[in-house]
């Protein structure tokens, strides 16, 4: 089965804002300008949860707008008017009113209107949520797939796939150190603490591609640390779901059969699990169906033999710090057949 | 009405009064103390943390101007956000606004200096050298990398084994102790050295909100003291505070820092805000709106911001409710801050005001301040925050409050108050393109990062990919940051061309300002101190000016020969007596260099001769001590006016007295976040505290140890009563009772610690272990304070400077030593009790 490429939203999908049509436009304009990708953006929602908060997001900025604009004014007027003439601008009245009644009327009722939604957003999800795991490494992301009885079906790396129309329950947690789980245009982020599992909720509304990214500064290579979330069609979905509990394909060509030999043979293994083959380590990502996904190095870089090649020679200078050396060793050869290998392993 | 002194006055007063306060010359100038100078050196030295940190600030800029740049690699870029945040909030934000209040506070409340001139010195020496030191570690690529705020695990020691983050944790520890110094002096100086009849409701609002802020270091910085304290430990011994695996917790390092991280804001913001309340009824010239309104709202902001803290945490899965009493917290205070910017409209509104250079930046401030509190707003909402929670979009939120706030505001306040310190006024027509340029230039680099963040742009990224969406902004950005920069070095062209300190009394009151701190003044301040009937004294008090320079008010003179200010009652300011201070020191300097190079010397792991630095450091205090409590060296001196006042006073009217008591509140506080993470880590363990495989002992050890503890206290209580009686029987019982309690409050503080040692507790085997060691350790450090203490108690009276009469010294050491047993008693009842009542 040959994975989507990364397909984001285009430029004319963008969904901003339902409600705010005038203002949404005109934050769309300009964020048109600046080359709205929207794949990694709040603004732009594909669940129920993100699209509360956009809209809450909505009202928050054009809220904000009227009363700076109401009180630059007041600052303006009070520059130019001439003192005794129209006096409420020096009265206590203004001070009470302004300074007091006003913001505790309005902060009271944004209060009352924003309380709920974020128990909206924590409740348990209804229905038959799909359940996975989310563990956070420095530097990469570490997915579970639980199946119907909770135990563990398969286990994937810096790629969540979700159906779409049904609820995802991820139970993130961490490795190491502090990390965040972030997908904005699905839902707001939640922290992966050791010691803690913290859960989010998300349901995703239409087909696309986003970007999650860590956003707690977790050390050297915070910055690359993101991931792709693929939202498809259940019929789809459960297709992949079927194909990535089973082993790795084997080899079909001698080529990649010698990738595999050598990924084998020269220590792979120690880190890396490809499930029905001896390599079983822990360390780094399930590299079982790695051909099969968005990006490689964690978000860092697109999928295929090119890339592949280039990580395994070059990783540290792709992303240095991260865990992986680069195994600058191969012959240019050996080296394409490893990533061959990789490639291969759909 | 008839004034105090009559003229004309005699003929050699006037050459007193300057022989007296005269500095030292050429590069002695370094040993001066009094507040003007201390205060300059001070803002000189924030405004250098300020270009450095903001140098950083264009580096980072300049990488991240285009995507996928590499001008700086992850690690130089992370060291740079690090120091950058770091370098601002502890280096510029905190002692600027402090510097400010140091020179500023004696002029303003009609004082000749602040009460304890060395301290300011040690303050500022100590701030100086460490800070120095500790951004020097950038060159050495040893500069703390794990970010301002530091979150283990990825700052202890598994993930940090470099001593990077021990820069941060013993360099900034021992910064935040300035500023605790400091605050301690301006919380004194406010209270009691205010001039006769400034009453507290005539103290001009940036008096209160020194106050506030003093107030808020007090009760704030000791839970990031506490904080860095127990990752200190966690780093070099393993104590595992913050290891989950072995009971700890991470969020525990959270709810500490951000206590303390979250006033720190307001702490930065009120003396801002308090400079806009000075600058504006100046330019508008008519008094300021809605004074007590104005007060009221300093002091629920201070209340307030300590109850805000977990609003950075709402993205840590905490339970929905205490979210929502935080939002709710959060929403809170913005309504002072709403009054405090409807009261200076309506000053405004009032007057007809000026468009001076300080006015524009106050107008710059209102701009940016209310955009930066409106999107404040924003993020306390809990699901709004879980969006833009360290995204640009917050980078944007608090560079707009925190530069707005504060930094606007200071540059108002530079330009405002360069003539009470210089010859000649800073240039109106550079001051307007600085205020253009850093105008323009901060809202062209921090209003694109709203939408930056919301784009998914998260913080703390060194670099970032193309096809984001994020270029352009991050262009403007840079840009932006670089006009800002152009605006700041054309404040230093500026300054270097018009600003002429000579400590001789500026140049005049330019803006026809109202308040105290624009009266005719010298090195010694005002020539004589005022009698204050009014908010506006210069506006309300006819021939003010000339009354106090020719010498018609109080103390026209030196009464001792020595320099001396008055300290007043806390509320109502009534005379009480003549403080006598001291002149131009090295011991307060030296002890300060001895102590950073202690803490810098042990962070880079060279034990012995740091421990030879703070032996230095501990004997120059010493000999610092040993000149005050100078006792009543002069009979009563008259002042004028028919008041004579004492030169030497002990009990709760002294000022030292009123410094020991907020010293120990500091103190407390730190204990109280000590004993916070203990029944924090409690939580977090439940059903297992203690652990399994610990016993709890039996209580008869800790009851031994209080019971010594308590006997301890009675002993310097009895040794109390027998120094005031010790002209009809001697030294000999107050020495005798005072040695007598040494031996039993280290019997009792070692009866504690084997107790727990015994039975097999160790502090770096489980959180558990950890919490009890820290609290018994902390008790050990008042412990060995007190046997200094002690000794120069004892040293005192054996050299005759102790008696009945002059006994401060030995009332500081009373007051820790009762504190110190009540802390031990509360920690003993914790260590033991608890754990039973919750089994």
């Amino acid at each position: 089965m040959k994975a989507d490429k990364r397909h984001p939203i285009t430029k004319a999908e963008c969904p901003f804002g339902f409600r705010w049509p005038v203002a949404a436009s005109l934050v769309t304009a300009f964020l048109l300008l600046t080359g709205c990708d929207g794949i990694q953006a709040a603004l732009t929602p594909n669940s129920p949860g993100a699209e509360r908060i956009a809209e809450i997001a909505w009202i928050l900025f054009i809220g904000a707008a009227v009363i700076f604009i109401a009180v630059m004014a007041l600052t303006l007027y009070a520059m130019i008017a001439r003192p005794g003439r129209g006096g409420w601008i020096g009265s206590g009245a203004l001070i009470i009113g302004g300074g007091l009644i006003f913001p505790v009327v309005t902060l009271s009722a944004l209060l009352i209107y924003t309380l709920d939604a974020a128990g909206v957003m924590t409740a348990p999800a209804e229905g038959n949520p799909l359940r996975i795991e989310v563990i956070g490494h420095m530097w990469w992301w570490e997915v579970r797939y639980l199946d119907e009885d909770g135990n563990v079906a398969f286990v994937s790396a810096n790629e969540v796939r979700v159906p779409v129309g049904r609820p995802v329950t991820a139970a993130v947690s961490t490795a190491d150190v502090i990390h965040s789980f972030w997908v904005p245009n699905l839902a707001g982020k939640i922290d992966m603490i050791p010691g803690r599992v913290n859960d989010v909720t998300f349901q995703a509304e239409e087909p696309g591609t986003f970007r999650g990214q860590c956003a707690e500064y977790c050390g050297a290579q915070h910055a690359k640390m993101a991931f792709f979330v693929v939202a498809e069609e259940p019929e789809r979905f459960a297709r992949w779901f079927e194909h990535q509990s089973g082993p790795a394909r084997e080899p079909q060509t001698p080529f990649i059969t010698r990738g595999r030999d050598l990924f084998l043979s020269s220590g792979c293994g120690a880190c890396h699990t490809v499930r029905g083959t001896p390599a079983a380590g822990r360390i780094g990502p399930d590299l079982t169906h790695v051909g099969s996904r968005v990006s490689i190095a964690a978000g860092i870089l697109d999928n295929h033999i090119g890339t592949l090649e280039a990580w395994i020679a070059n990783s540290q200078r792709i992303k240095p710090e991260n865990r992986m050396p680069s195994f600058d060793v191969f012959e240019g050869e050996d080296l394409r057949a490893i990533a061959a290998y990789l490639e291969s392993l759909k | 009405m008839k004034l105090p002194n009559p003229l004309p006055r005699p003929a050699d007063e006037l050459d007193r009064l300057e022989a007296a306060w005269q500095q030292p010359t050429g590069w002695r100038i370094i040993s001066a103390v009094n507040n003007t100078y201390i205060g300059l050196f001070y803002i000189g030295t924030a405004v250098l943390f300020l270009i450095l940190a903001g140098i950083l600030a264009l580096l980072m800029r300049t990488q991240l101007a285009v995507p996928e740049n590499d001008f700086l690699d992850q690690g130089t870029y992370n060291q740079f956000f690090t120091m950058h945040g770091t370098m601002m909030m502890f280096l510029f934000a905190v002692p600027v606004v402090e510097a400010m209040g140091v020179y500023l506070l004696p002029n303003m409340v009609g004082a000749r200096d602040l009460p304890f001139p060395r301290l300011s010195a040690y303050a500022y020496w100590a701030y100086a050298v460490g800070g120095i030191v500790f951004f020097c570690s950038l060159f050495f690529e040893l500069a703390p990398d794990g970010g301002w705020f530091m979150y283990p695990p990825l700052t202890s020691y598994m993930y940090s084994p470099g001593i990077n983050a021990d820069f941060w944790l013993l360099g900034i520890g021992f910064i935040e102790i300035s500023a605790i110094a400091g605050a301690i002096e301006i919380v004194v100086g406010i209270l009691r050295t205010r001039a006769p009849g400034m009453s507290l409701d005539k103290l001009p609002v940036y008096g209160w909100a020194m106050l506030v802020f003093a107030g808020m270091i007090v009760f704030g910085f000791p839970a990031v003291i506490a904080c860095t304290m127990l990752l200190e430990l966690e780093r070099a011994f393993h104590w595992p505070f913050f290891i989950a695996e072995q009971g700890g917790d991470p969020l525990l390092w959270q709810h500490l820092f951000w206590f303390f991280g979250h006033p720190e804001v307001y702490i930065i913001f009120l003396p801002g805000a308090a400079m806009v309340s000075m600058i504006v009824p100046a330019m508008a010239q008519v008094p300021l709106a809605g004074y007590r309104w104005i007060v009221l709202a300093l002091v629920a902001t201070g209340f307030l911001s300590f109850g805000l803290w977990v609003h950075h945490m709402f993205t840590t899965g905490l339970p929905q409710l205490s979210l929502s009493f935080f939002s709710a917290a959060s929403m809170a205070v913005a309504v002072p801050s709403g009054i405090q910017v409807f009261a200076w409209i309506a000053t405004l509104g009032r007057g007809r005001p000026k468009l001076h250079t300080p006015m524009l930046f106050i107008l710059g401030f209102l701009f940016i301040f209310v955009l930066g509190g409106l999107t404040g707003v924003m993020v306390a909402i809990v699901p709004f925050d879980w969006q833009v929670h360290d995204t640009y979009f917050v980078v944007a939120h608090f560079h707009y409050v925190l530069i707005g706030g504060m930094v606007f505001p200071l540059f108002a306040a530079f330009y405002y108050w360069a003539p009470t310190a210089s010859d000649t006024q800073l240039s109106e027509r550079l001051g307007r393109w600085v205020f253009g340029l850093m105008f323009v230039g901060f809202n062209l680099a921090f209003f694109p990062m709203h939408i930056t963040g919301l784009l998914g742009m998260p913080r703390r990224v060194y670099t970032y990919p193309a096809e984001m969406g994020w270029d352009t902004l991050n262009m403007l950005s840079t840009a932006g940051a670089y006009v800002l920069g152009a605006g700041i070095l054309l404040f230093l062209i500026d300054l270097m061309l018009n600003f002429r300190p000579t400590g001789a009394g500026g140049s005049g009151n330019p803006w026809k300002a109202g308040t105290l701190e624009w009266l005719p003044s010298g090195l010694y301040q005002t020539r004589s101190i005022p009698i204050i009937t009014s908010r506006e004294p210069i506006w309300e008090q006819p021939n003010l000016a000339e009354d106090v320079e020719s010498g018609r008010y109080f103390l026209p003179g030196t009464a001792t020969g020595q320099r001396e200010t008055i300290i007043t009652s806390a509320v109502d300011a009534r005379p009480q007596y003549l403080l006598m201070m001291p002149g131009p020191s090295w011991t307060a300097m030296l002890a300060a260099v001895g102590t950073a190079a202690f803490f810098m010397l042990l962070t880079v792991k060279l034990p012995i001769p740091a421990v030879i630095c703070g032996v230095f450091a501990v004997a120059m205090v010493v000999a610092w001590l040993w000149s005050t409590d100078p006792g009543p060296a002069f009979p009563p001196q008259d002042v004028g006016g028919g008041i004579t006042l004492p030169v030497y006073v002990t009990g709760s009217t002294s000022h030292s007295w009123w410094a020991m008591v907020v010293l120990l509140l500091v103190d407390g506080s730190i204990f109280a976040s000590l004993i916070f993470a203990y029944f924090f880590l409690w939580t977090v363990n439940p059903g297992t505290w203690p652990p399994e495989g610990v016993e709890l002992s039996s209580l008869l050890w800790p009851a031994a140890a209080a019971a010594l503890f308590a006997a301890s206290s009675a002993a310097i209580a009895y040794a109390s009563r027998a120094l005031a009686a010790a002209e009809r029987r001697g030294q000999w019982p107050m020495r005798i009772a005072l040695t007598l309690g040494v031996p039993l409050m280290i019997a009792a503080l070692a009866i504690a610690l084997y107790d727990q040692w015994q039975a097999g507790l160790r502090p770096s085997e489980h959180a558990y272990g950890a919490a009890i060691y820290v609290l018994l350790g902390y008790q050990g450090f008042h412990v060995a304070v007190l046997l200094l203490m002690a000794g120069y108690t004892l040293a005192r009276s054996v050299c005759g400077l102790l008696d009945p009469v002059r006994r401060a010294t030995f009332d500081n050491t009373m007051l820790l030593w009762h504190y110190m047993v009540g802390q031990g008693l509360v920690a003993l009842a914790v260590i033991h009790l608890f754990p039973r009542l919750v089994e």
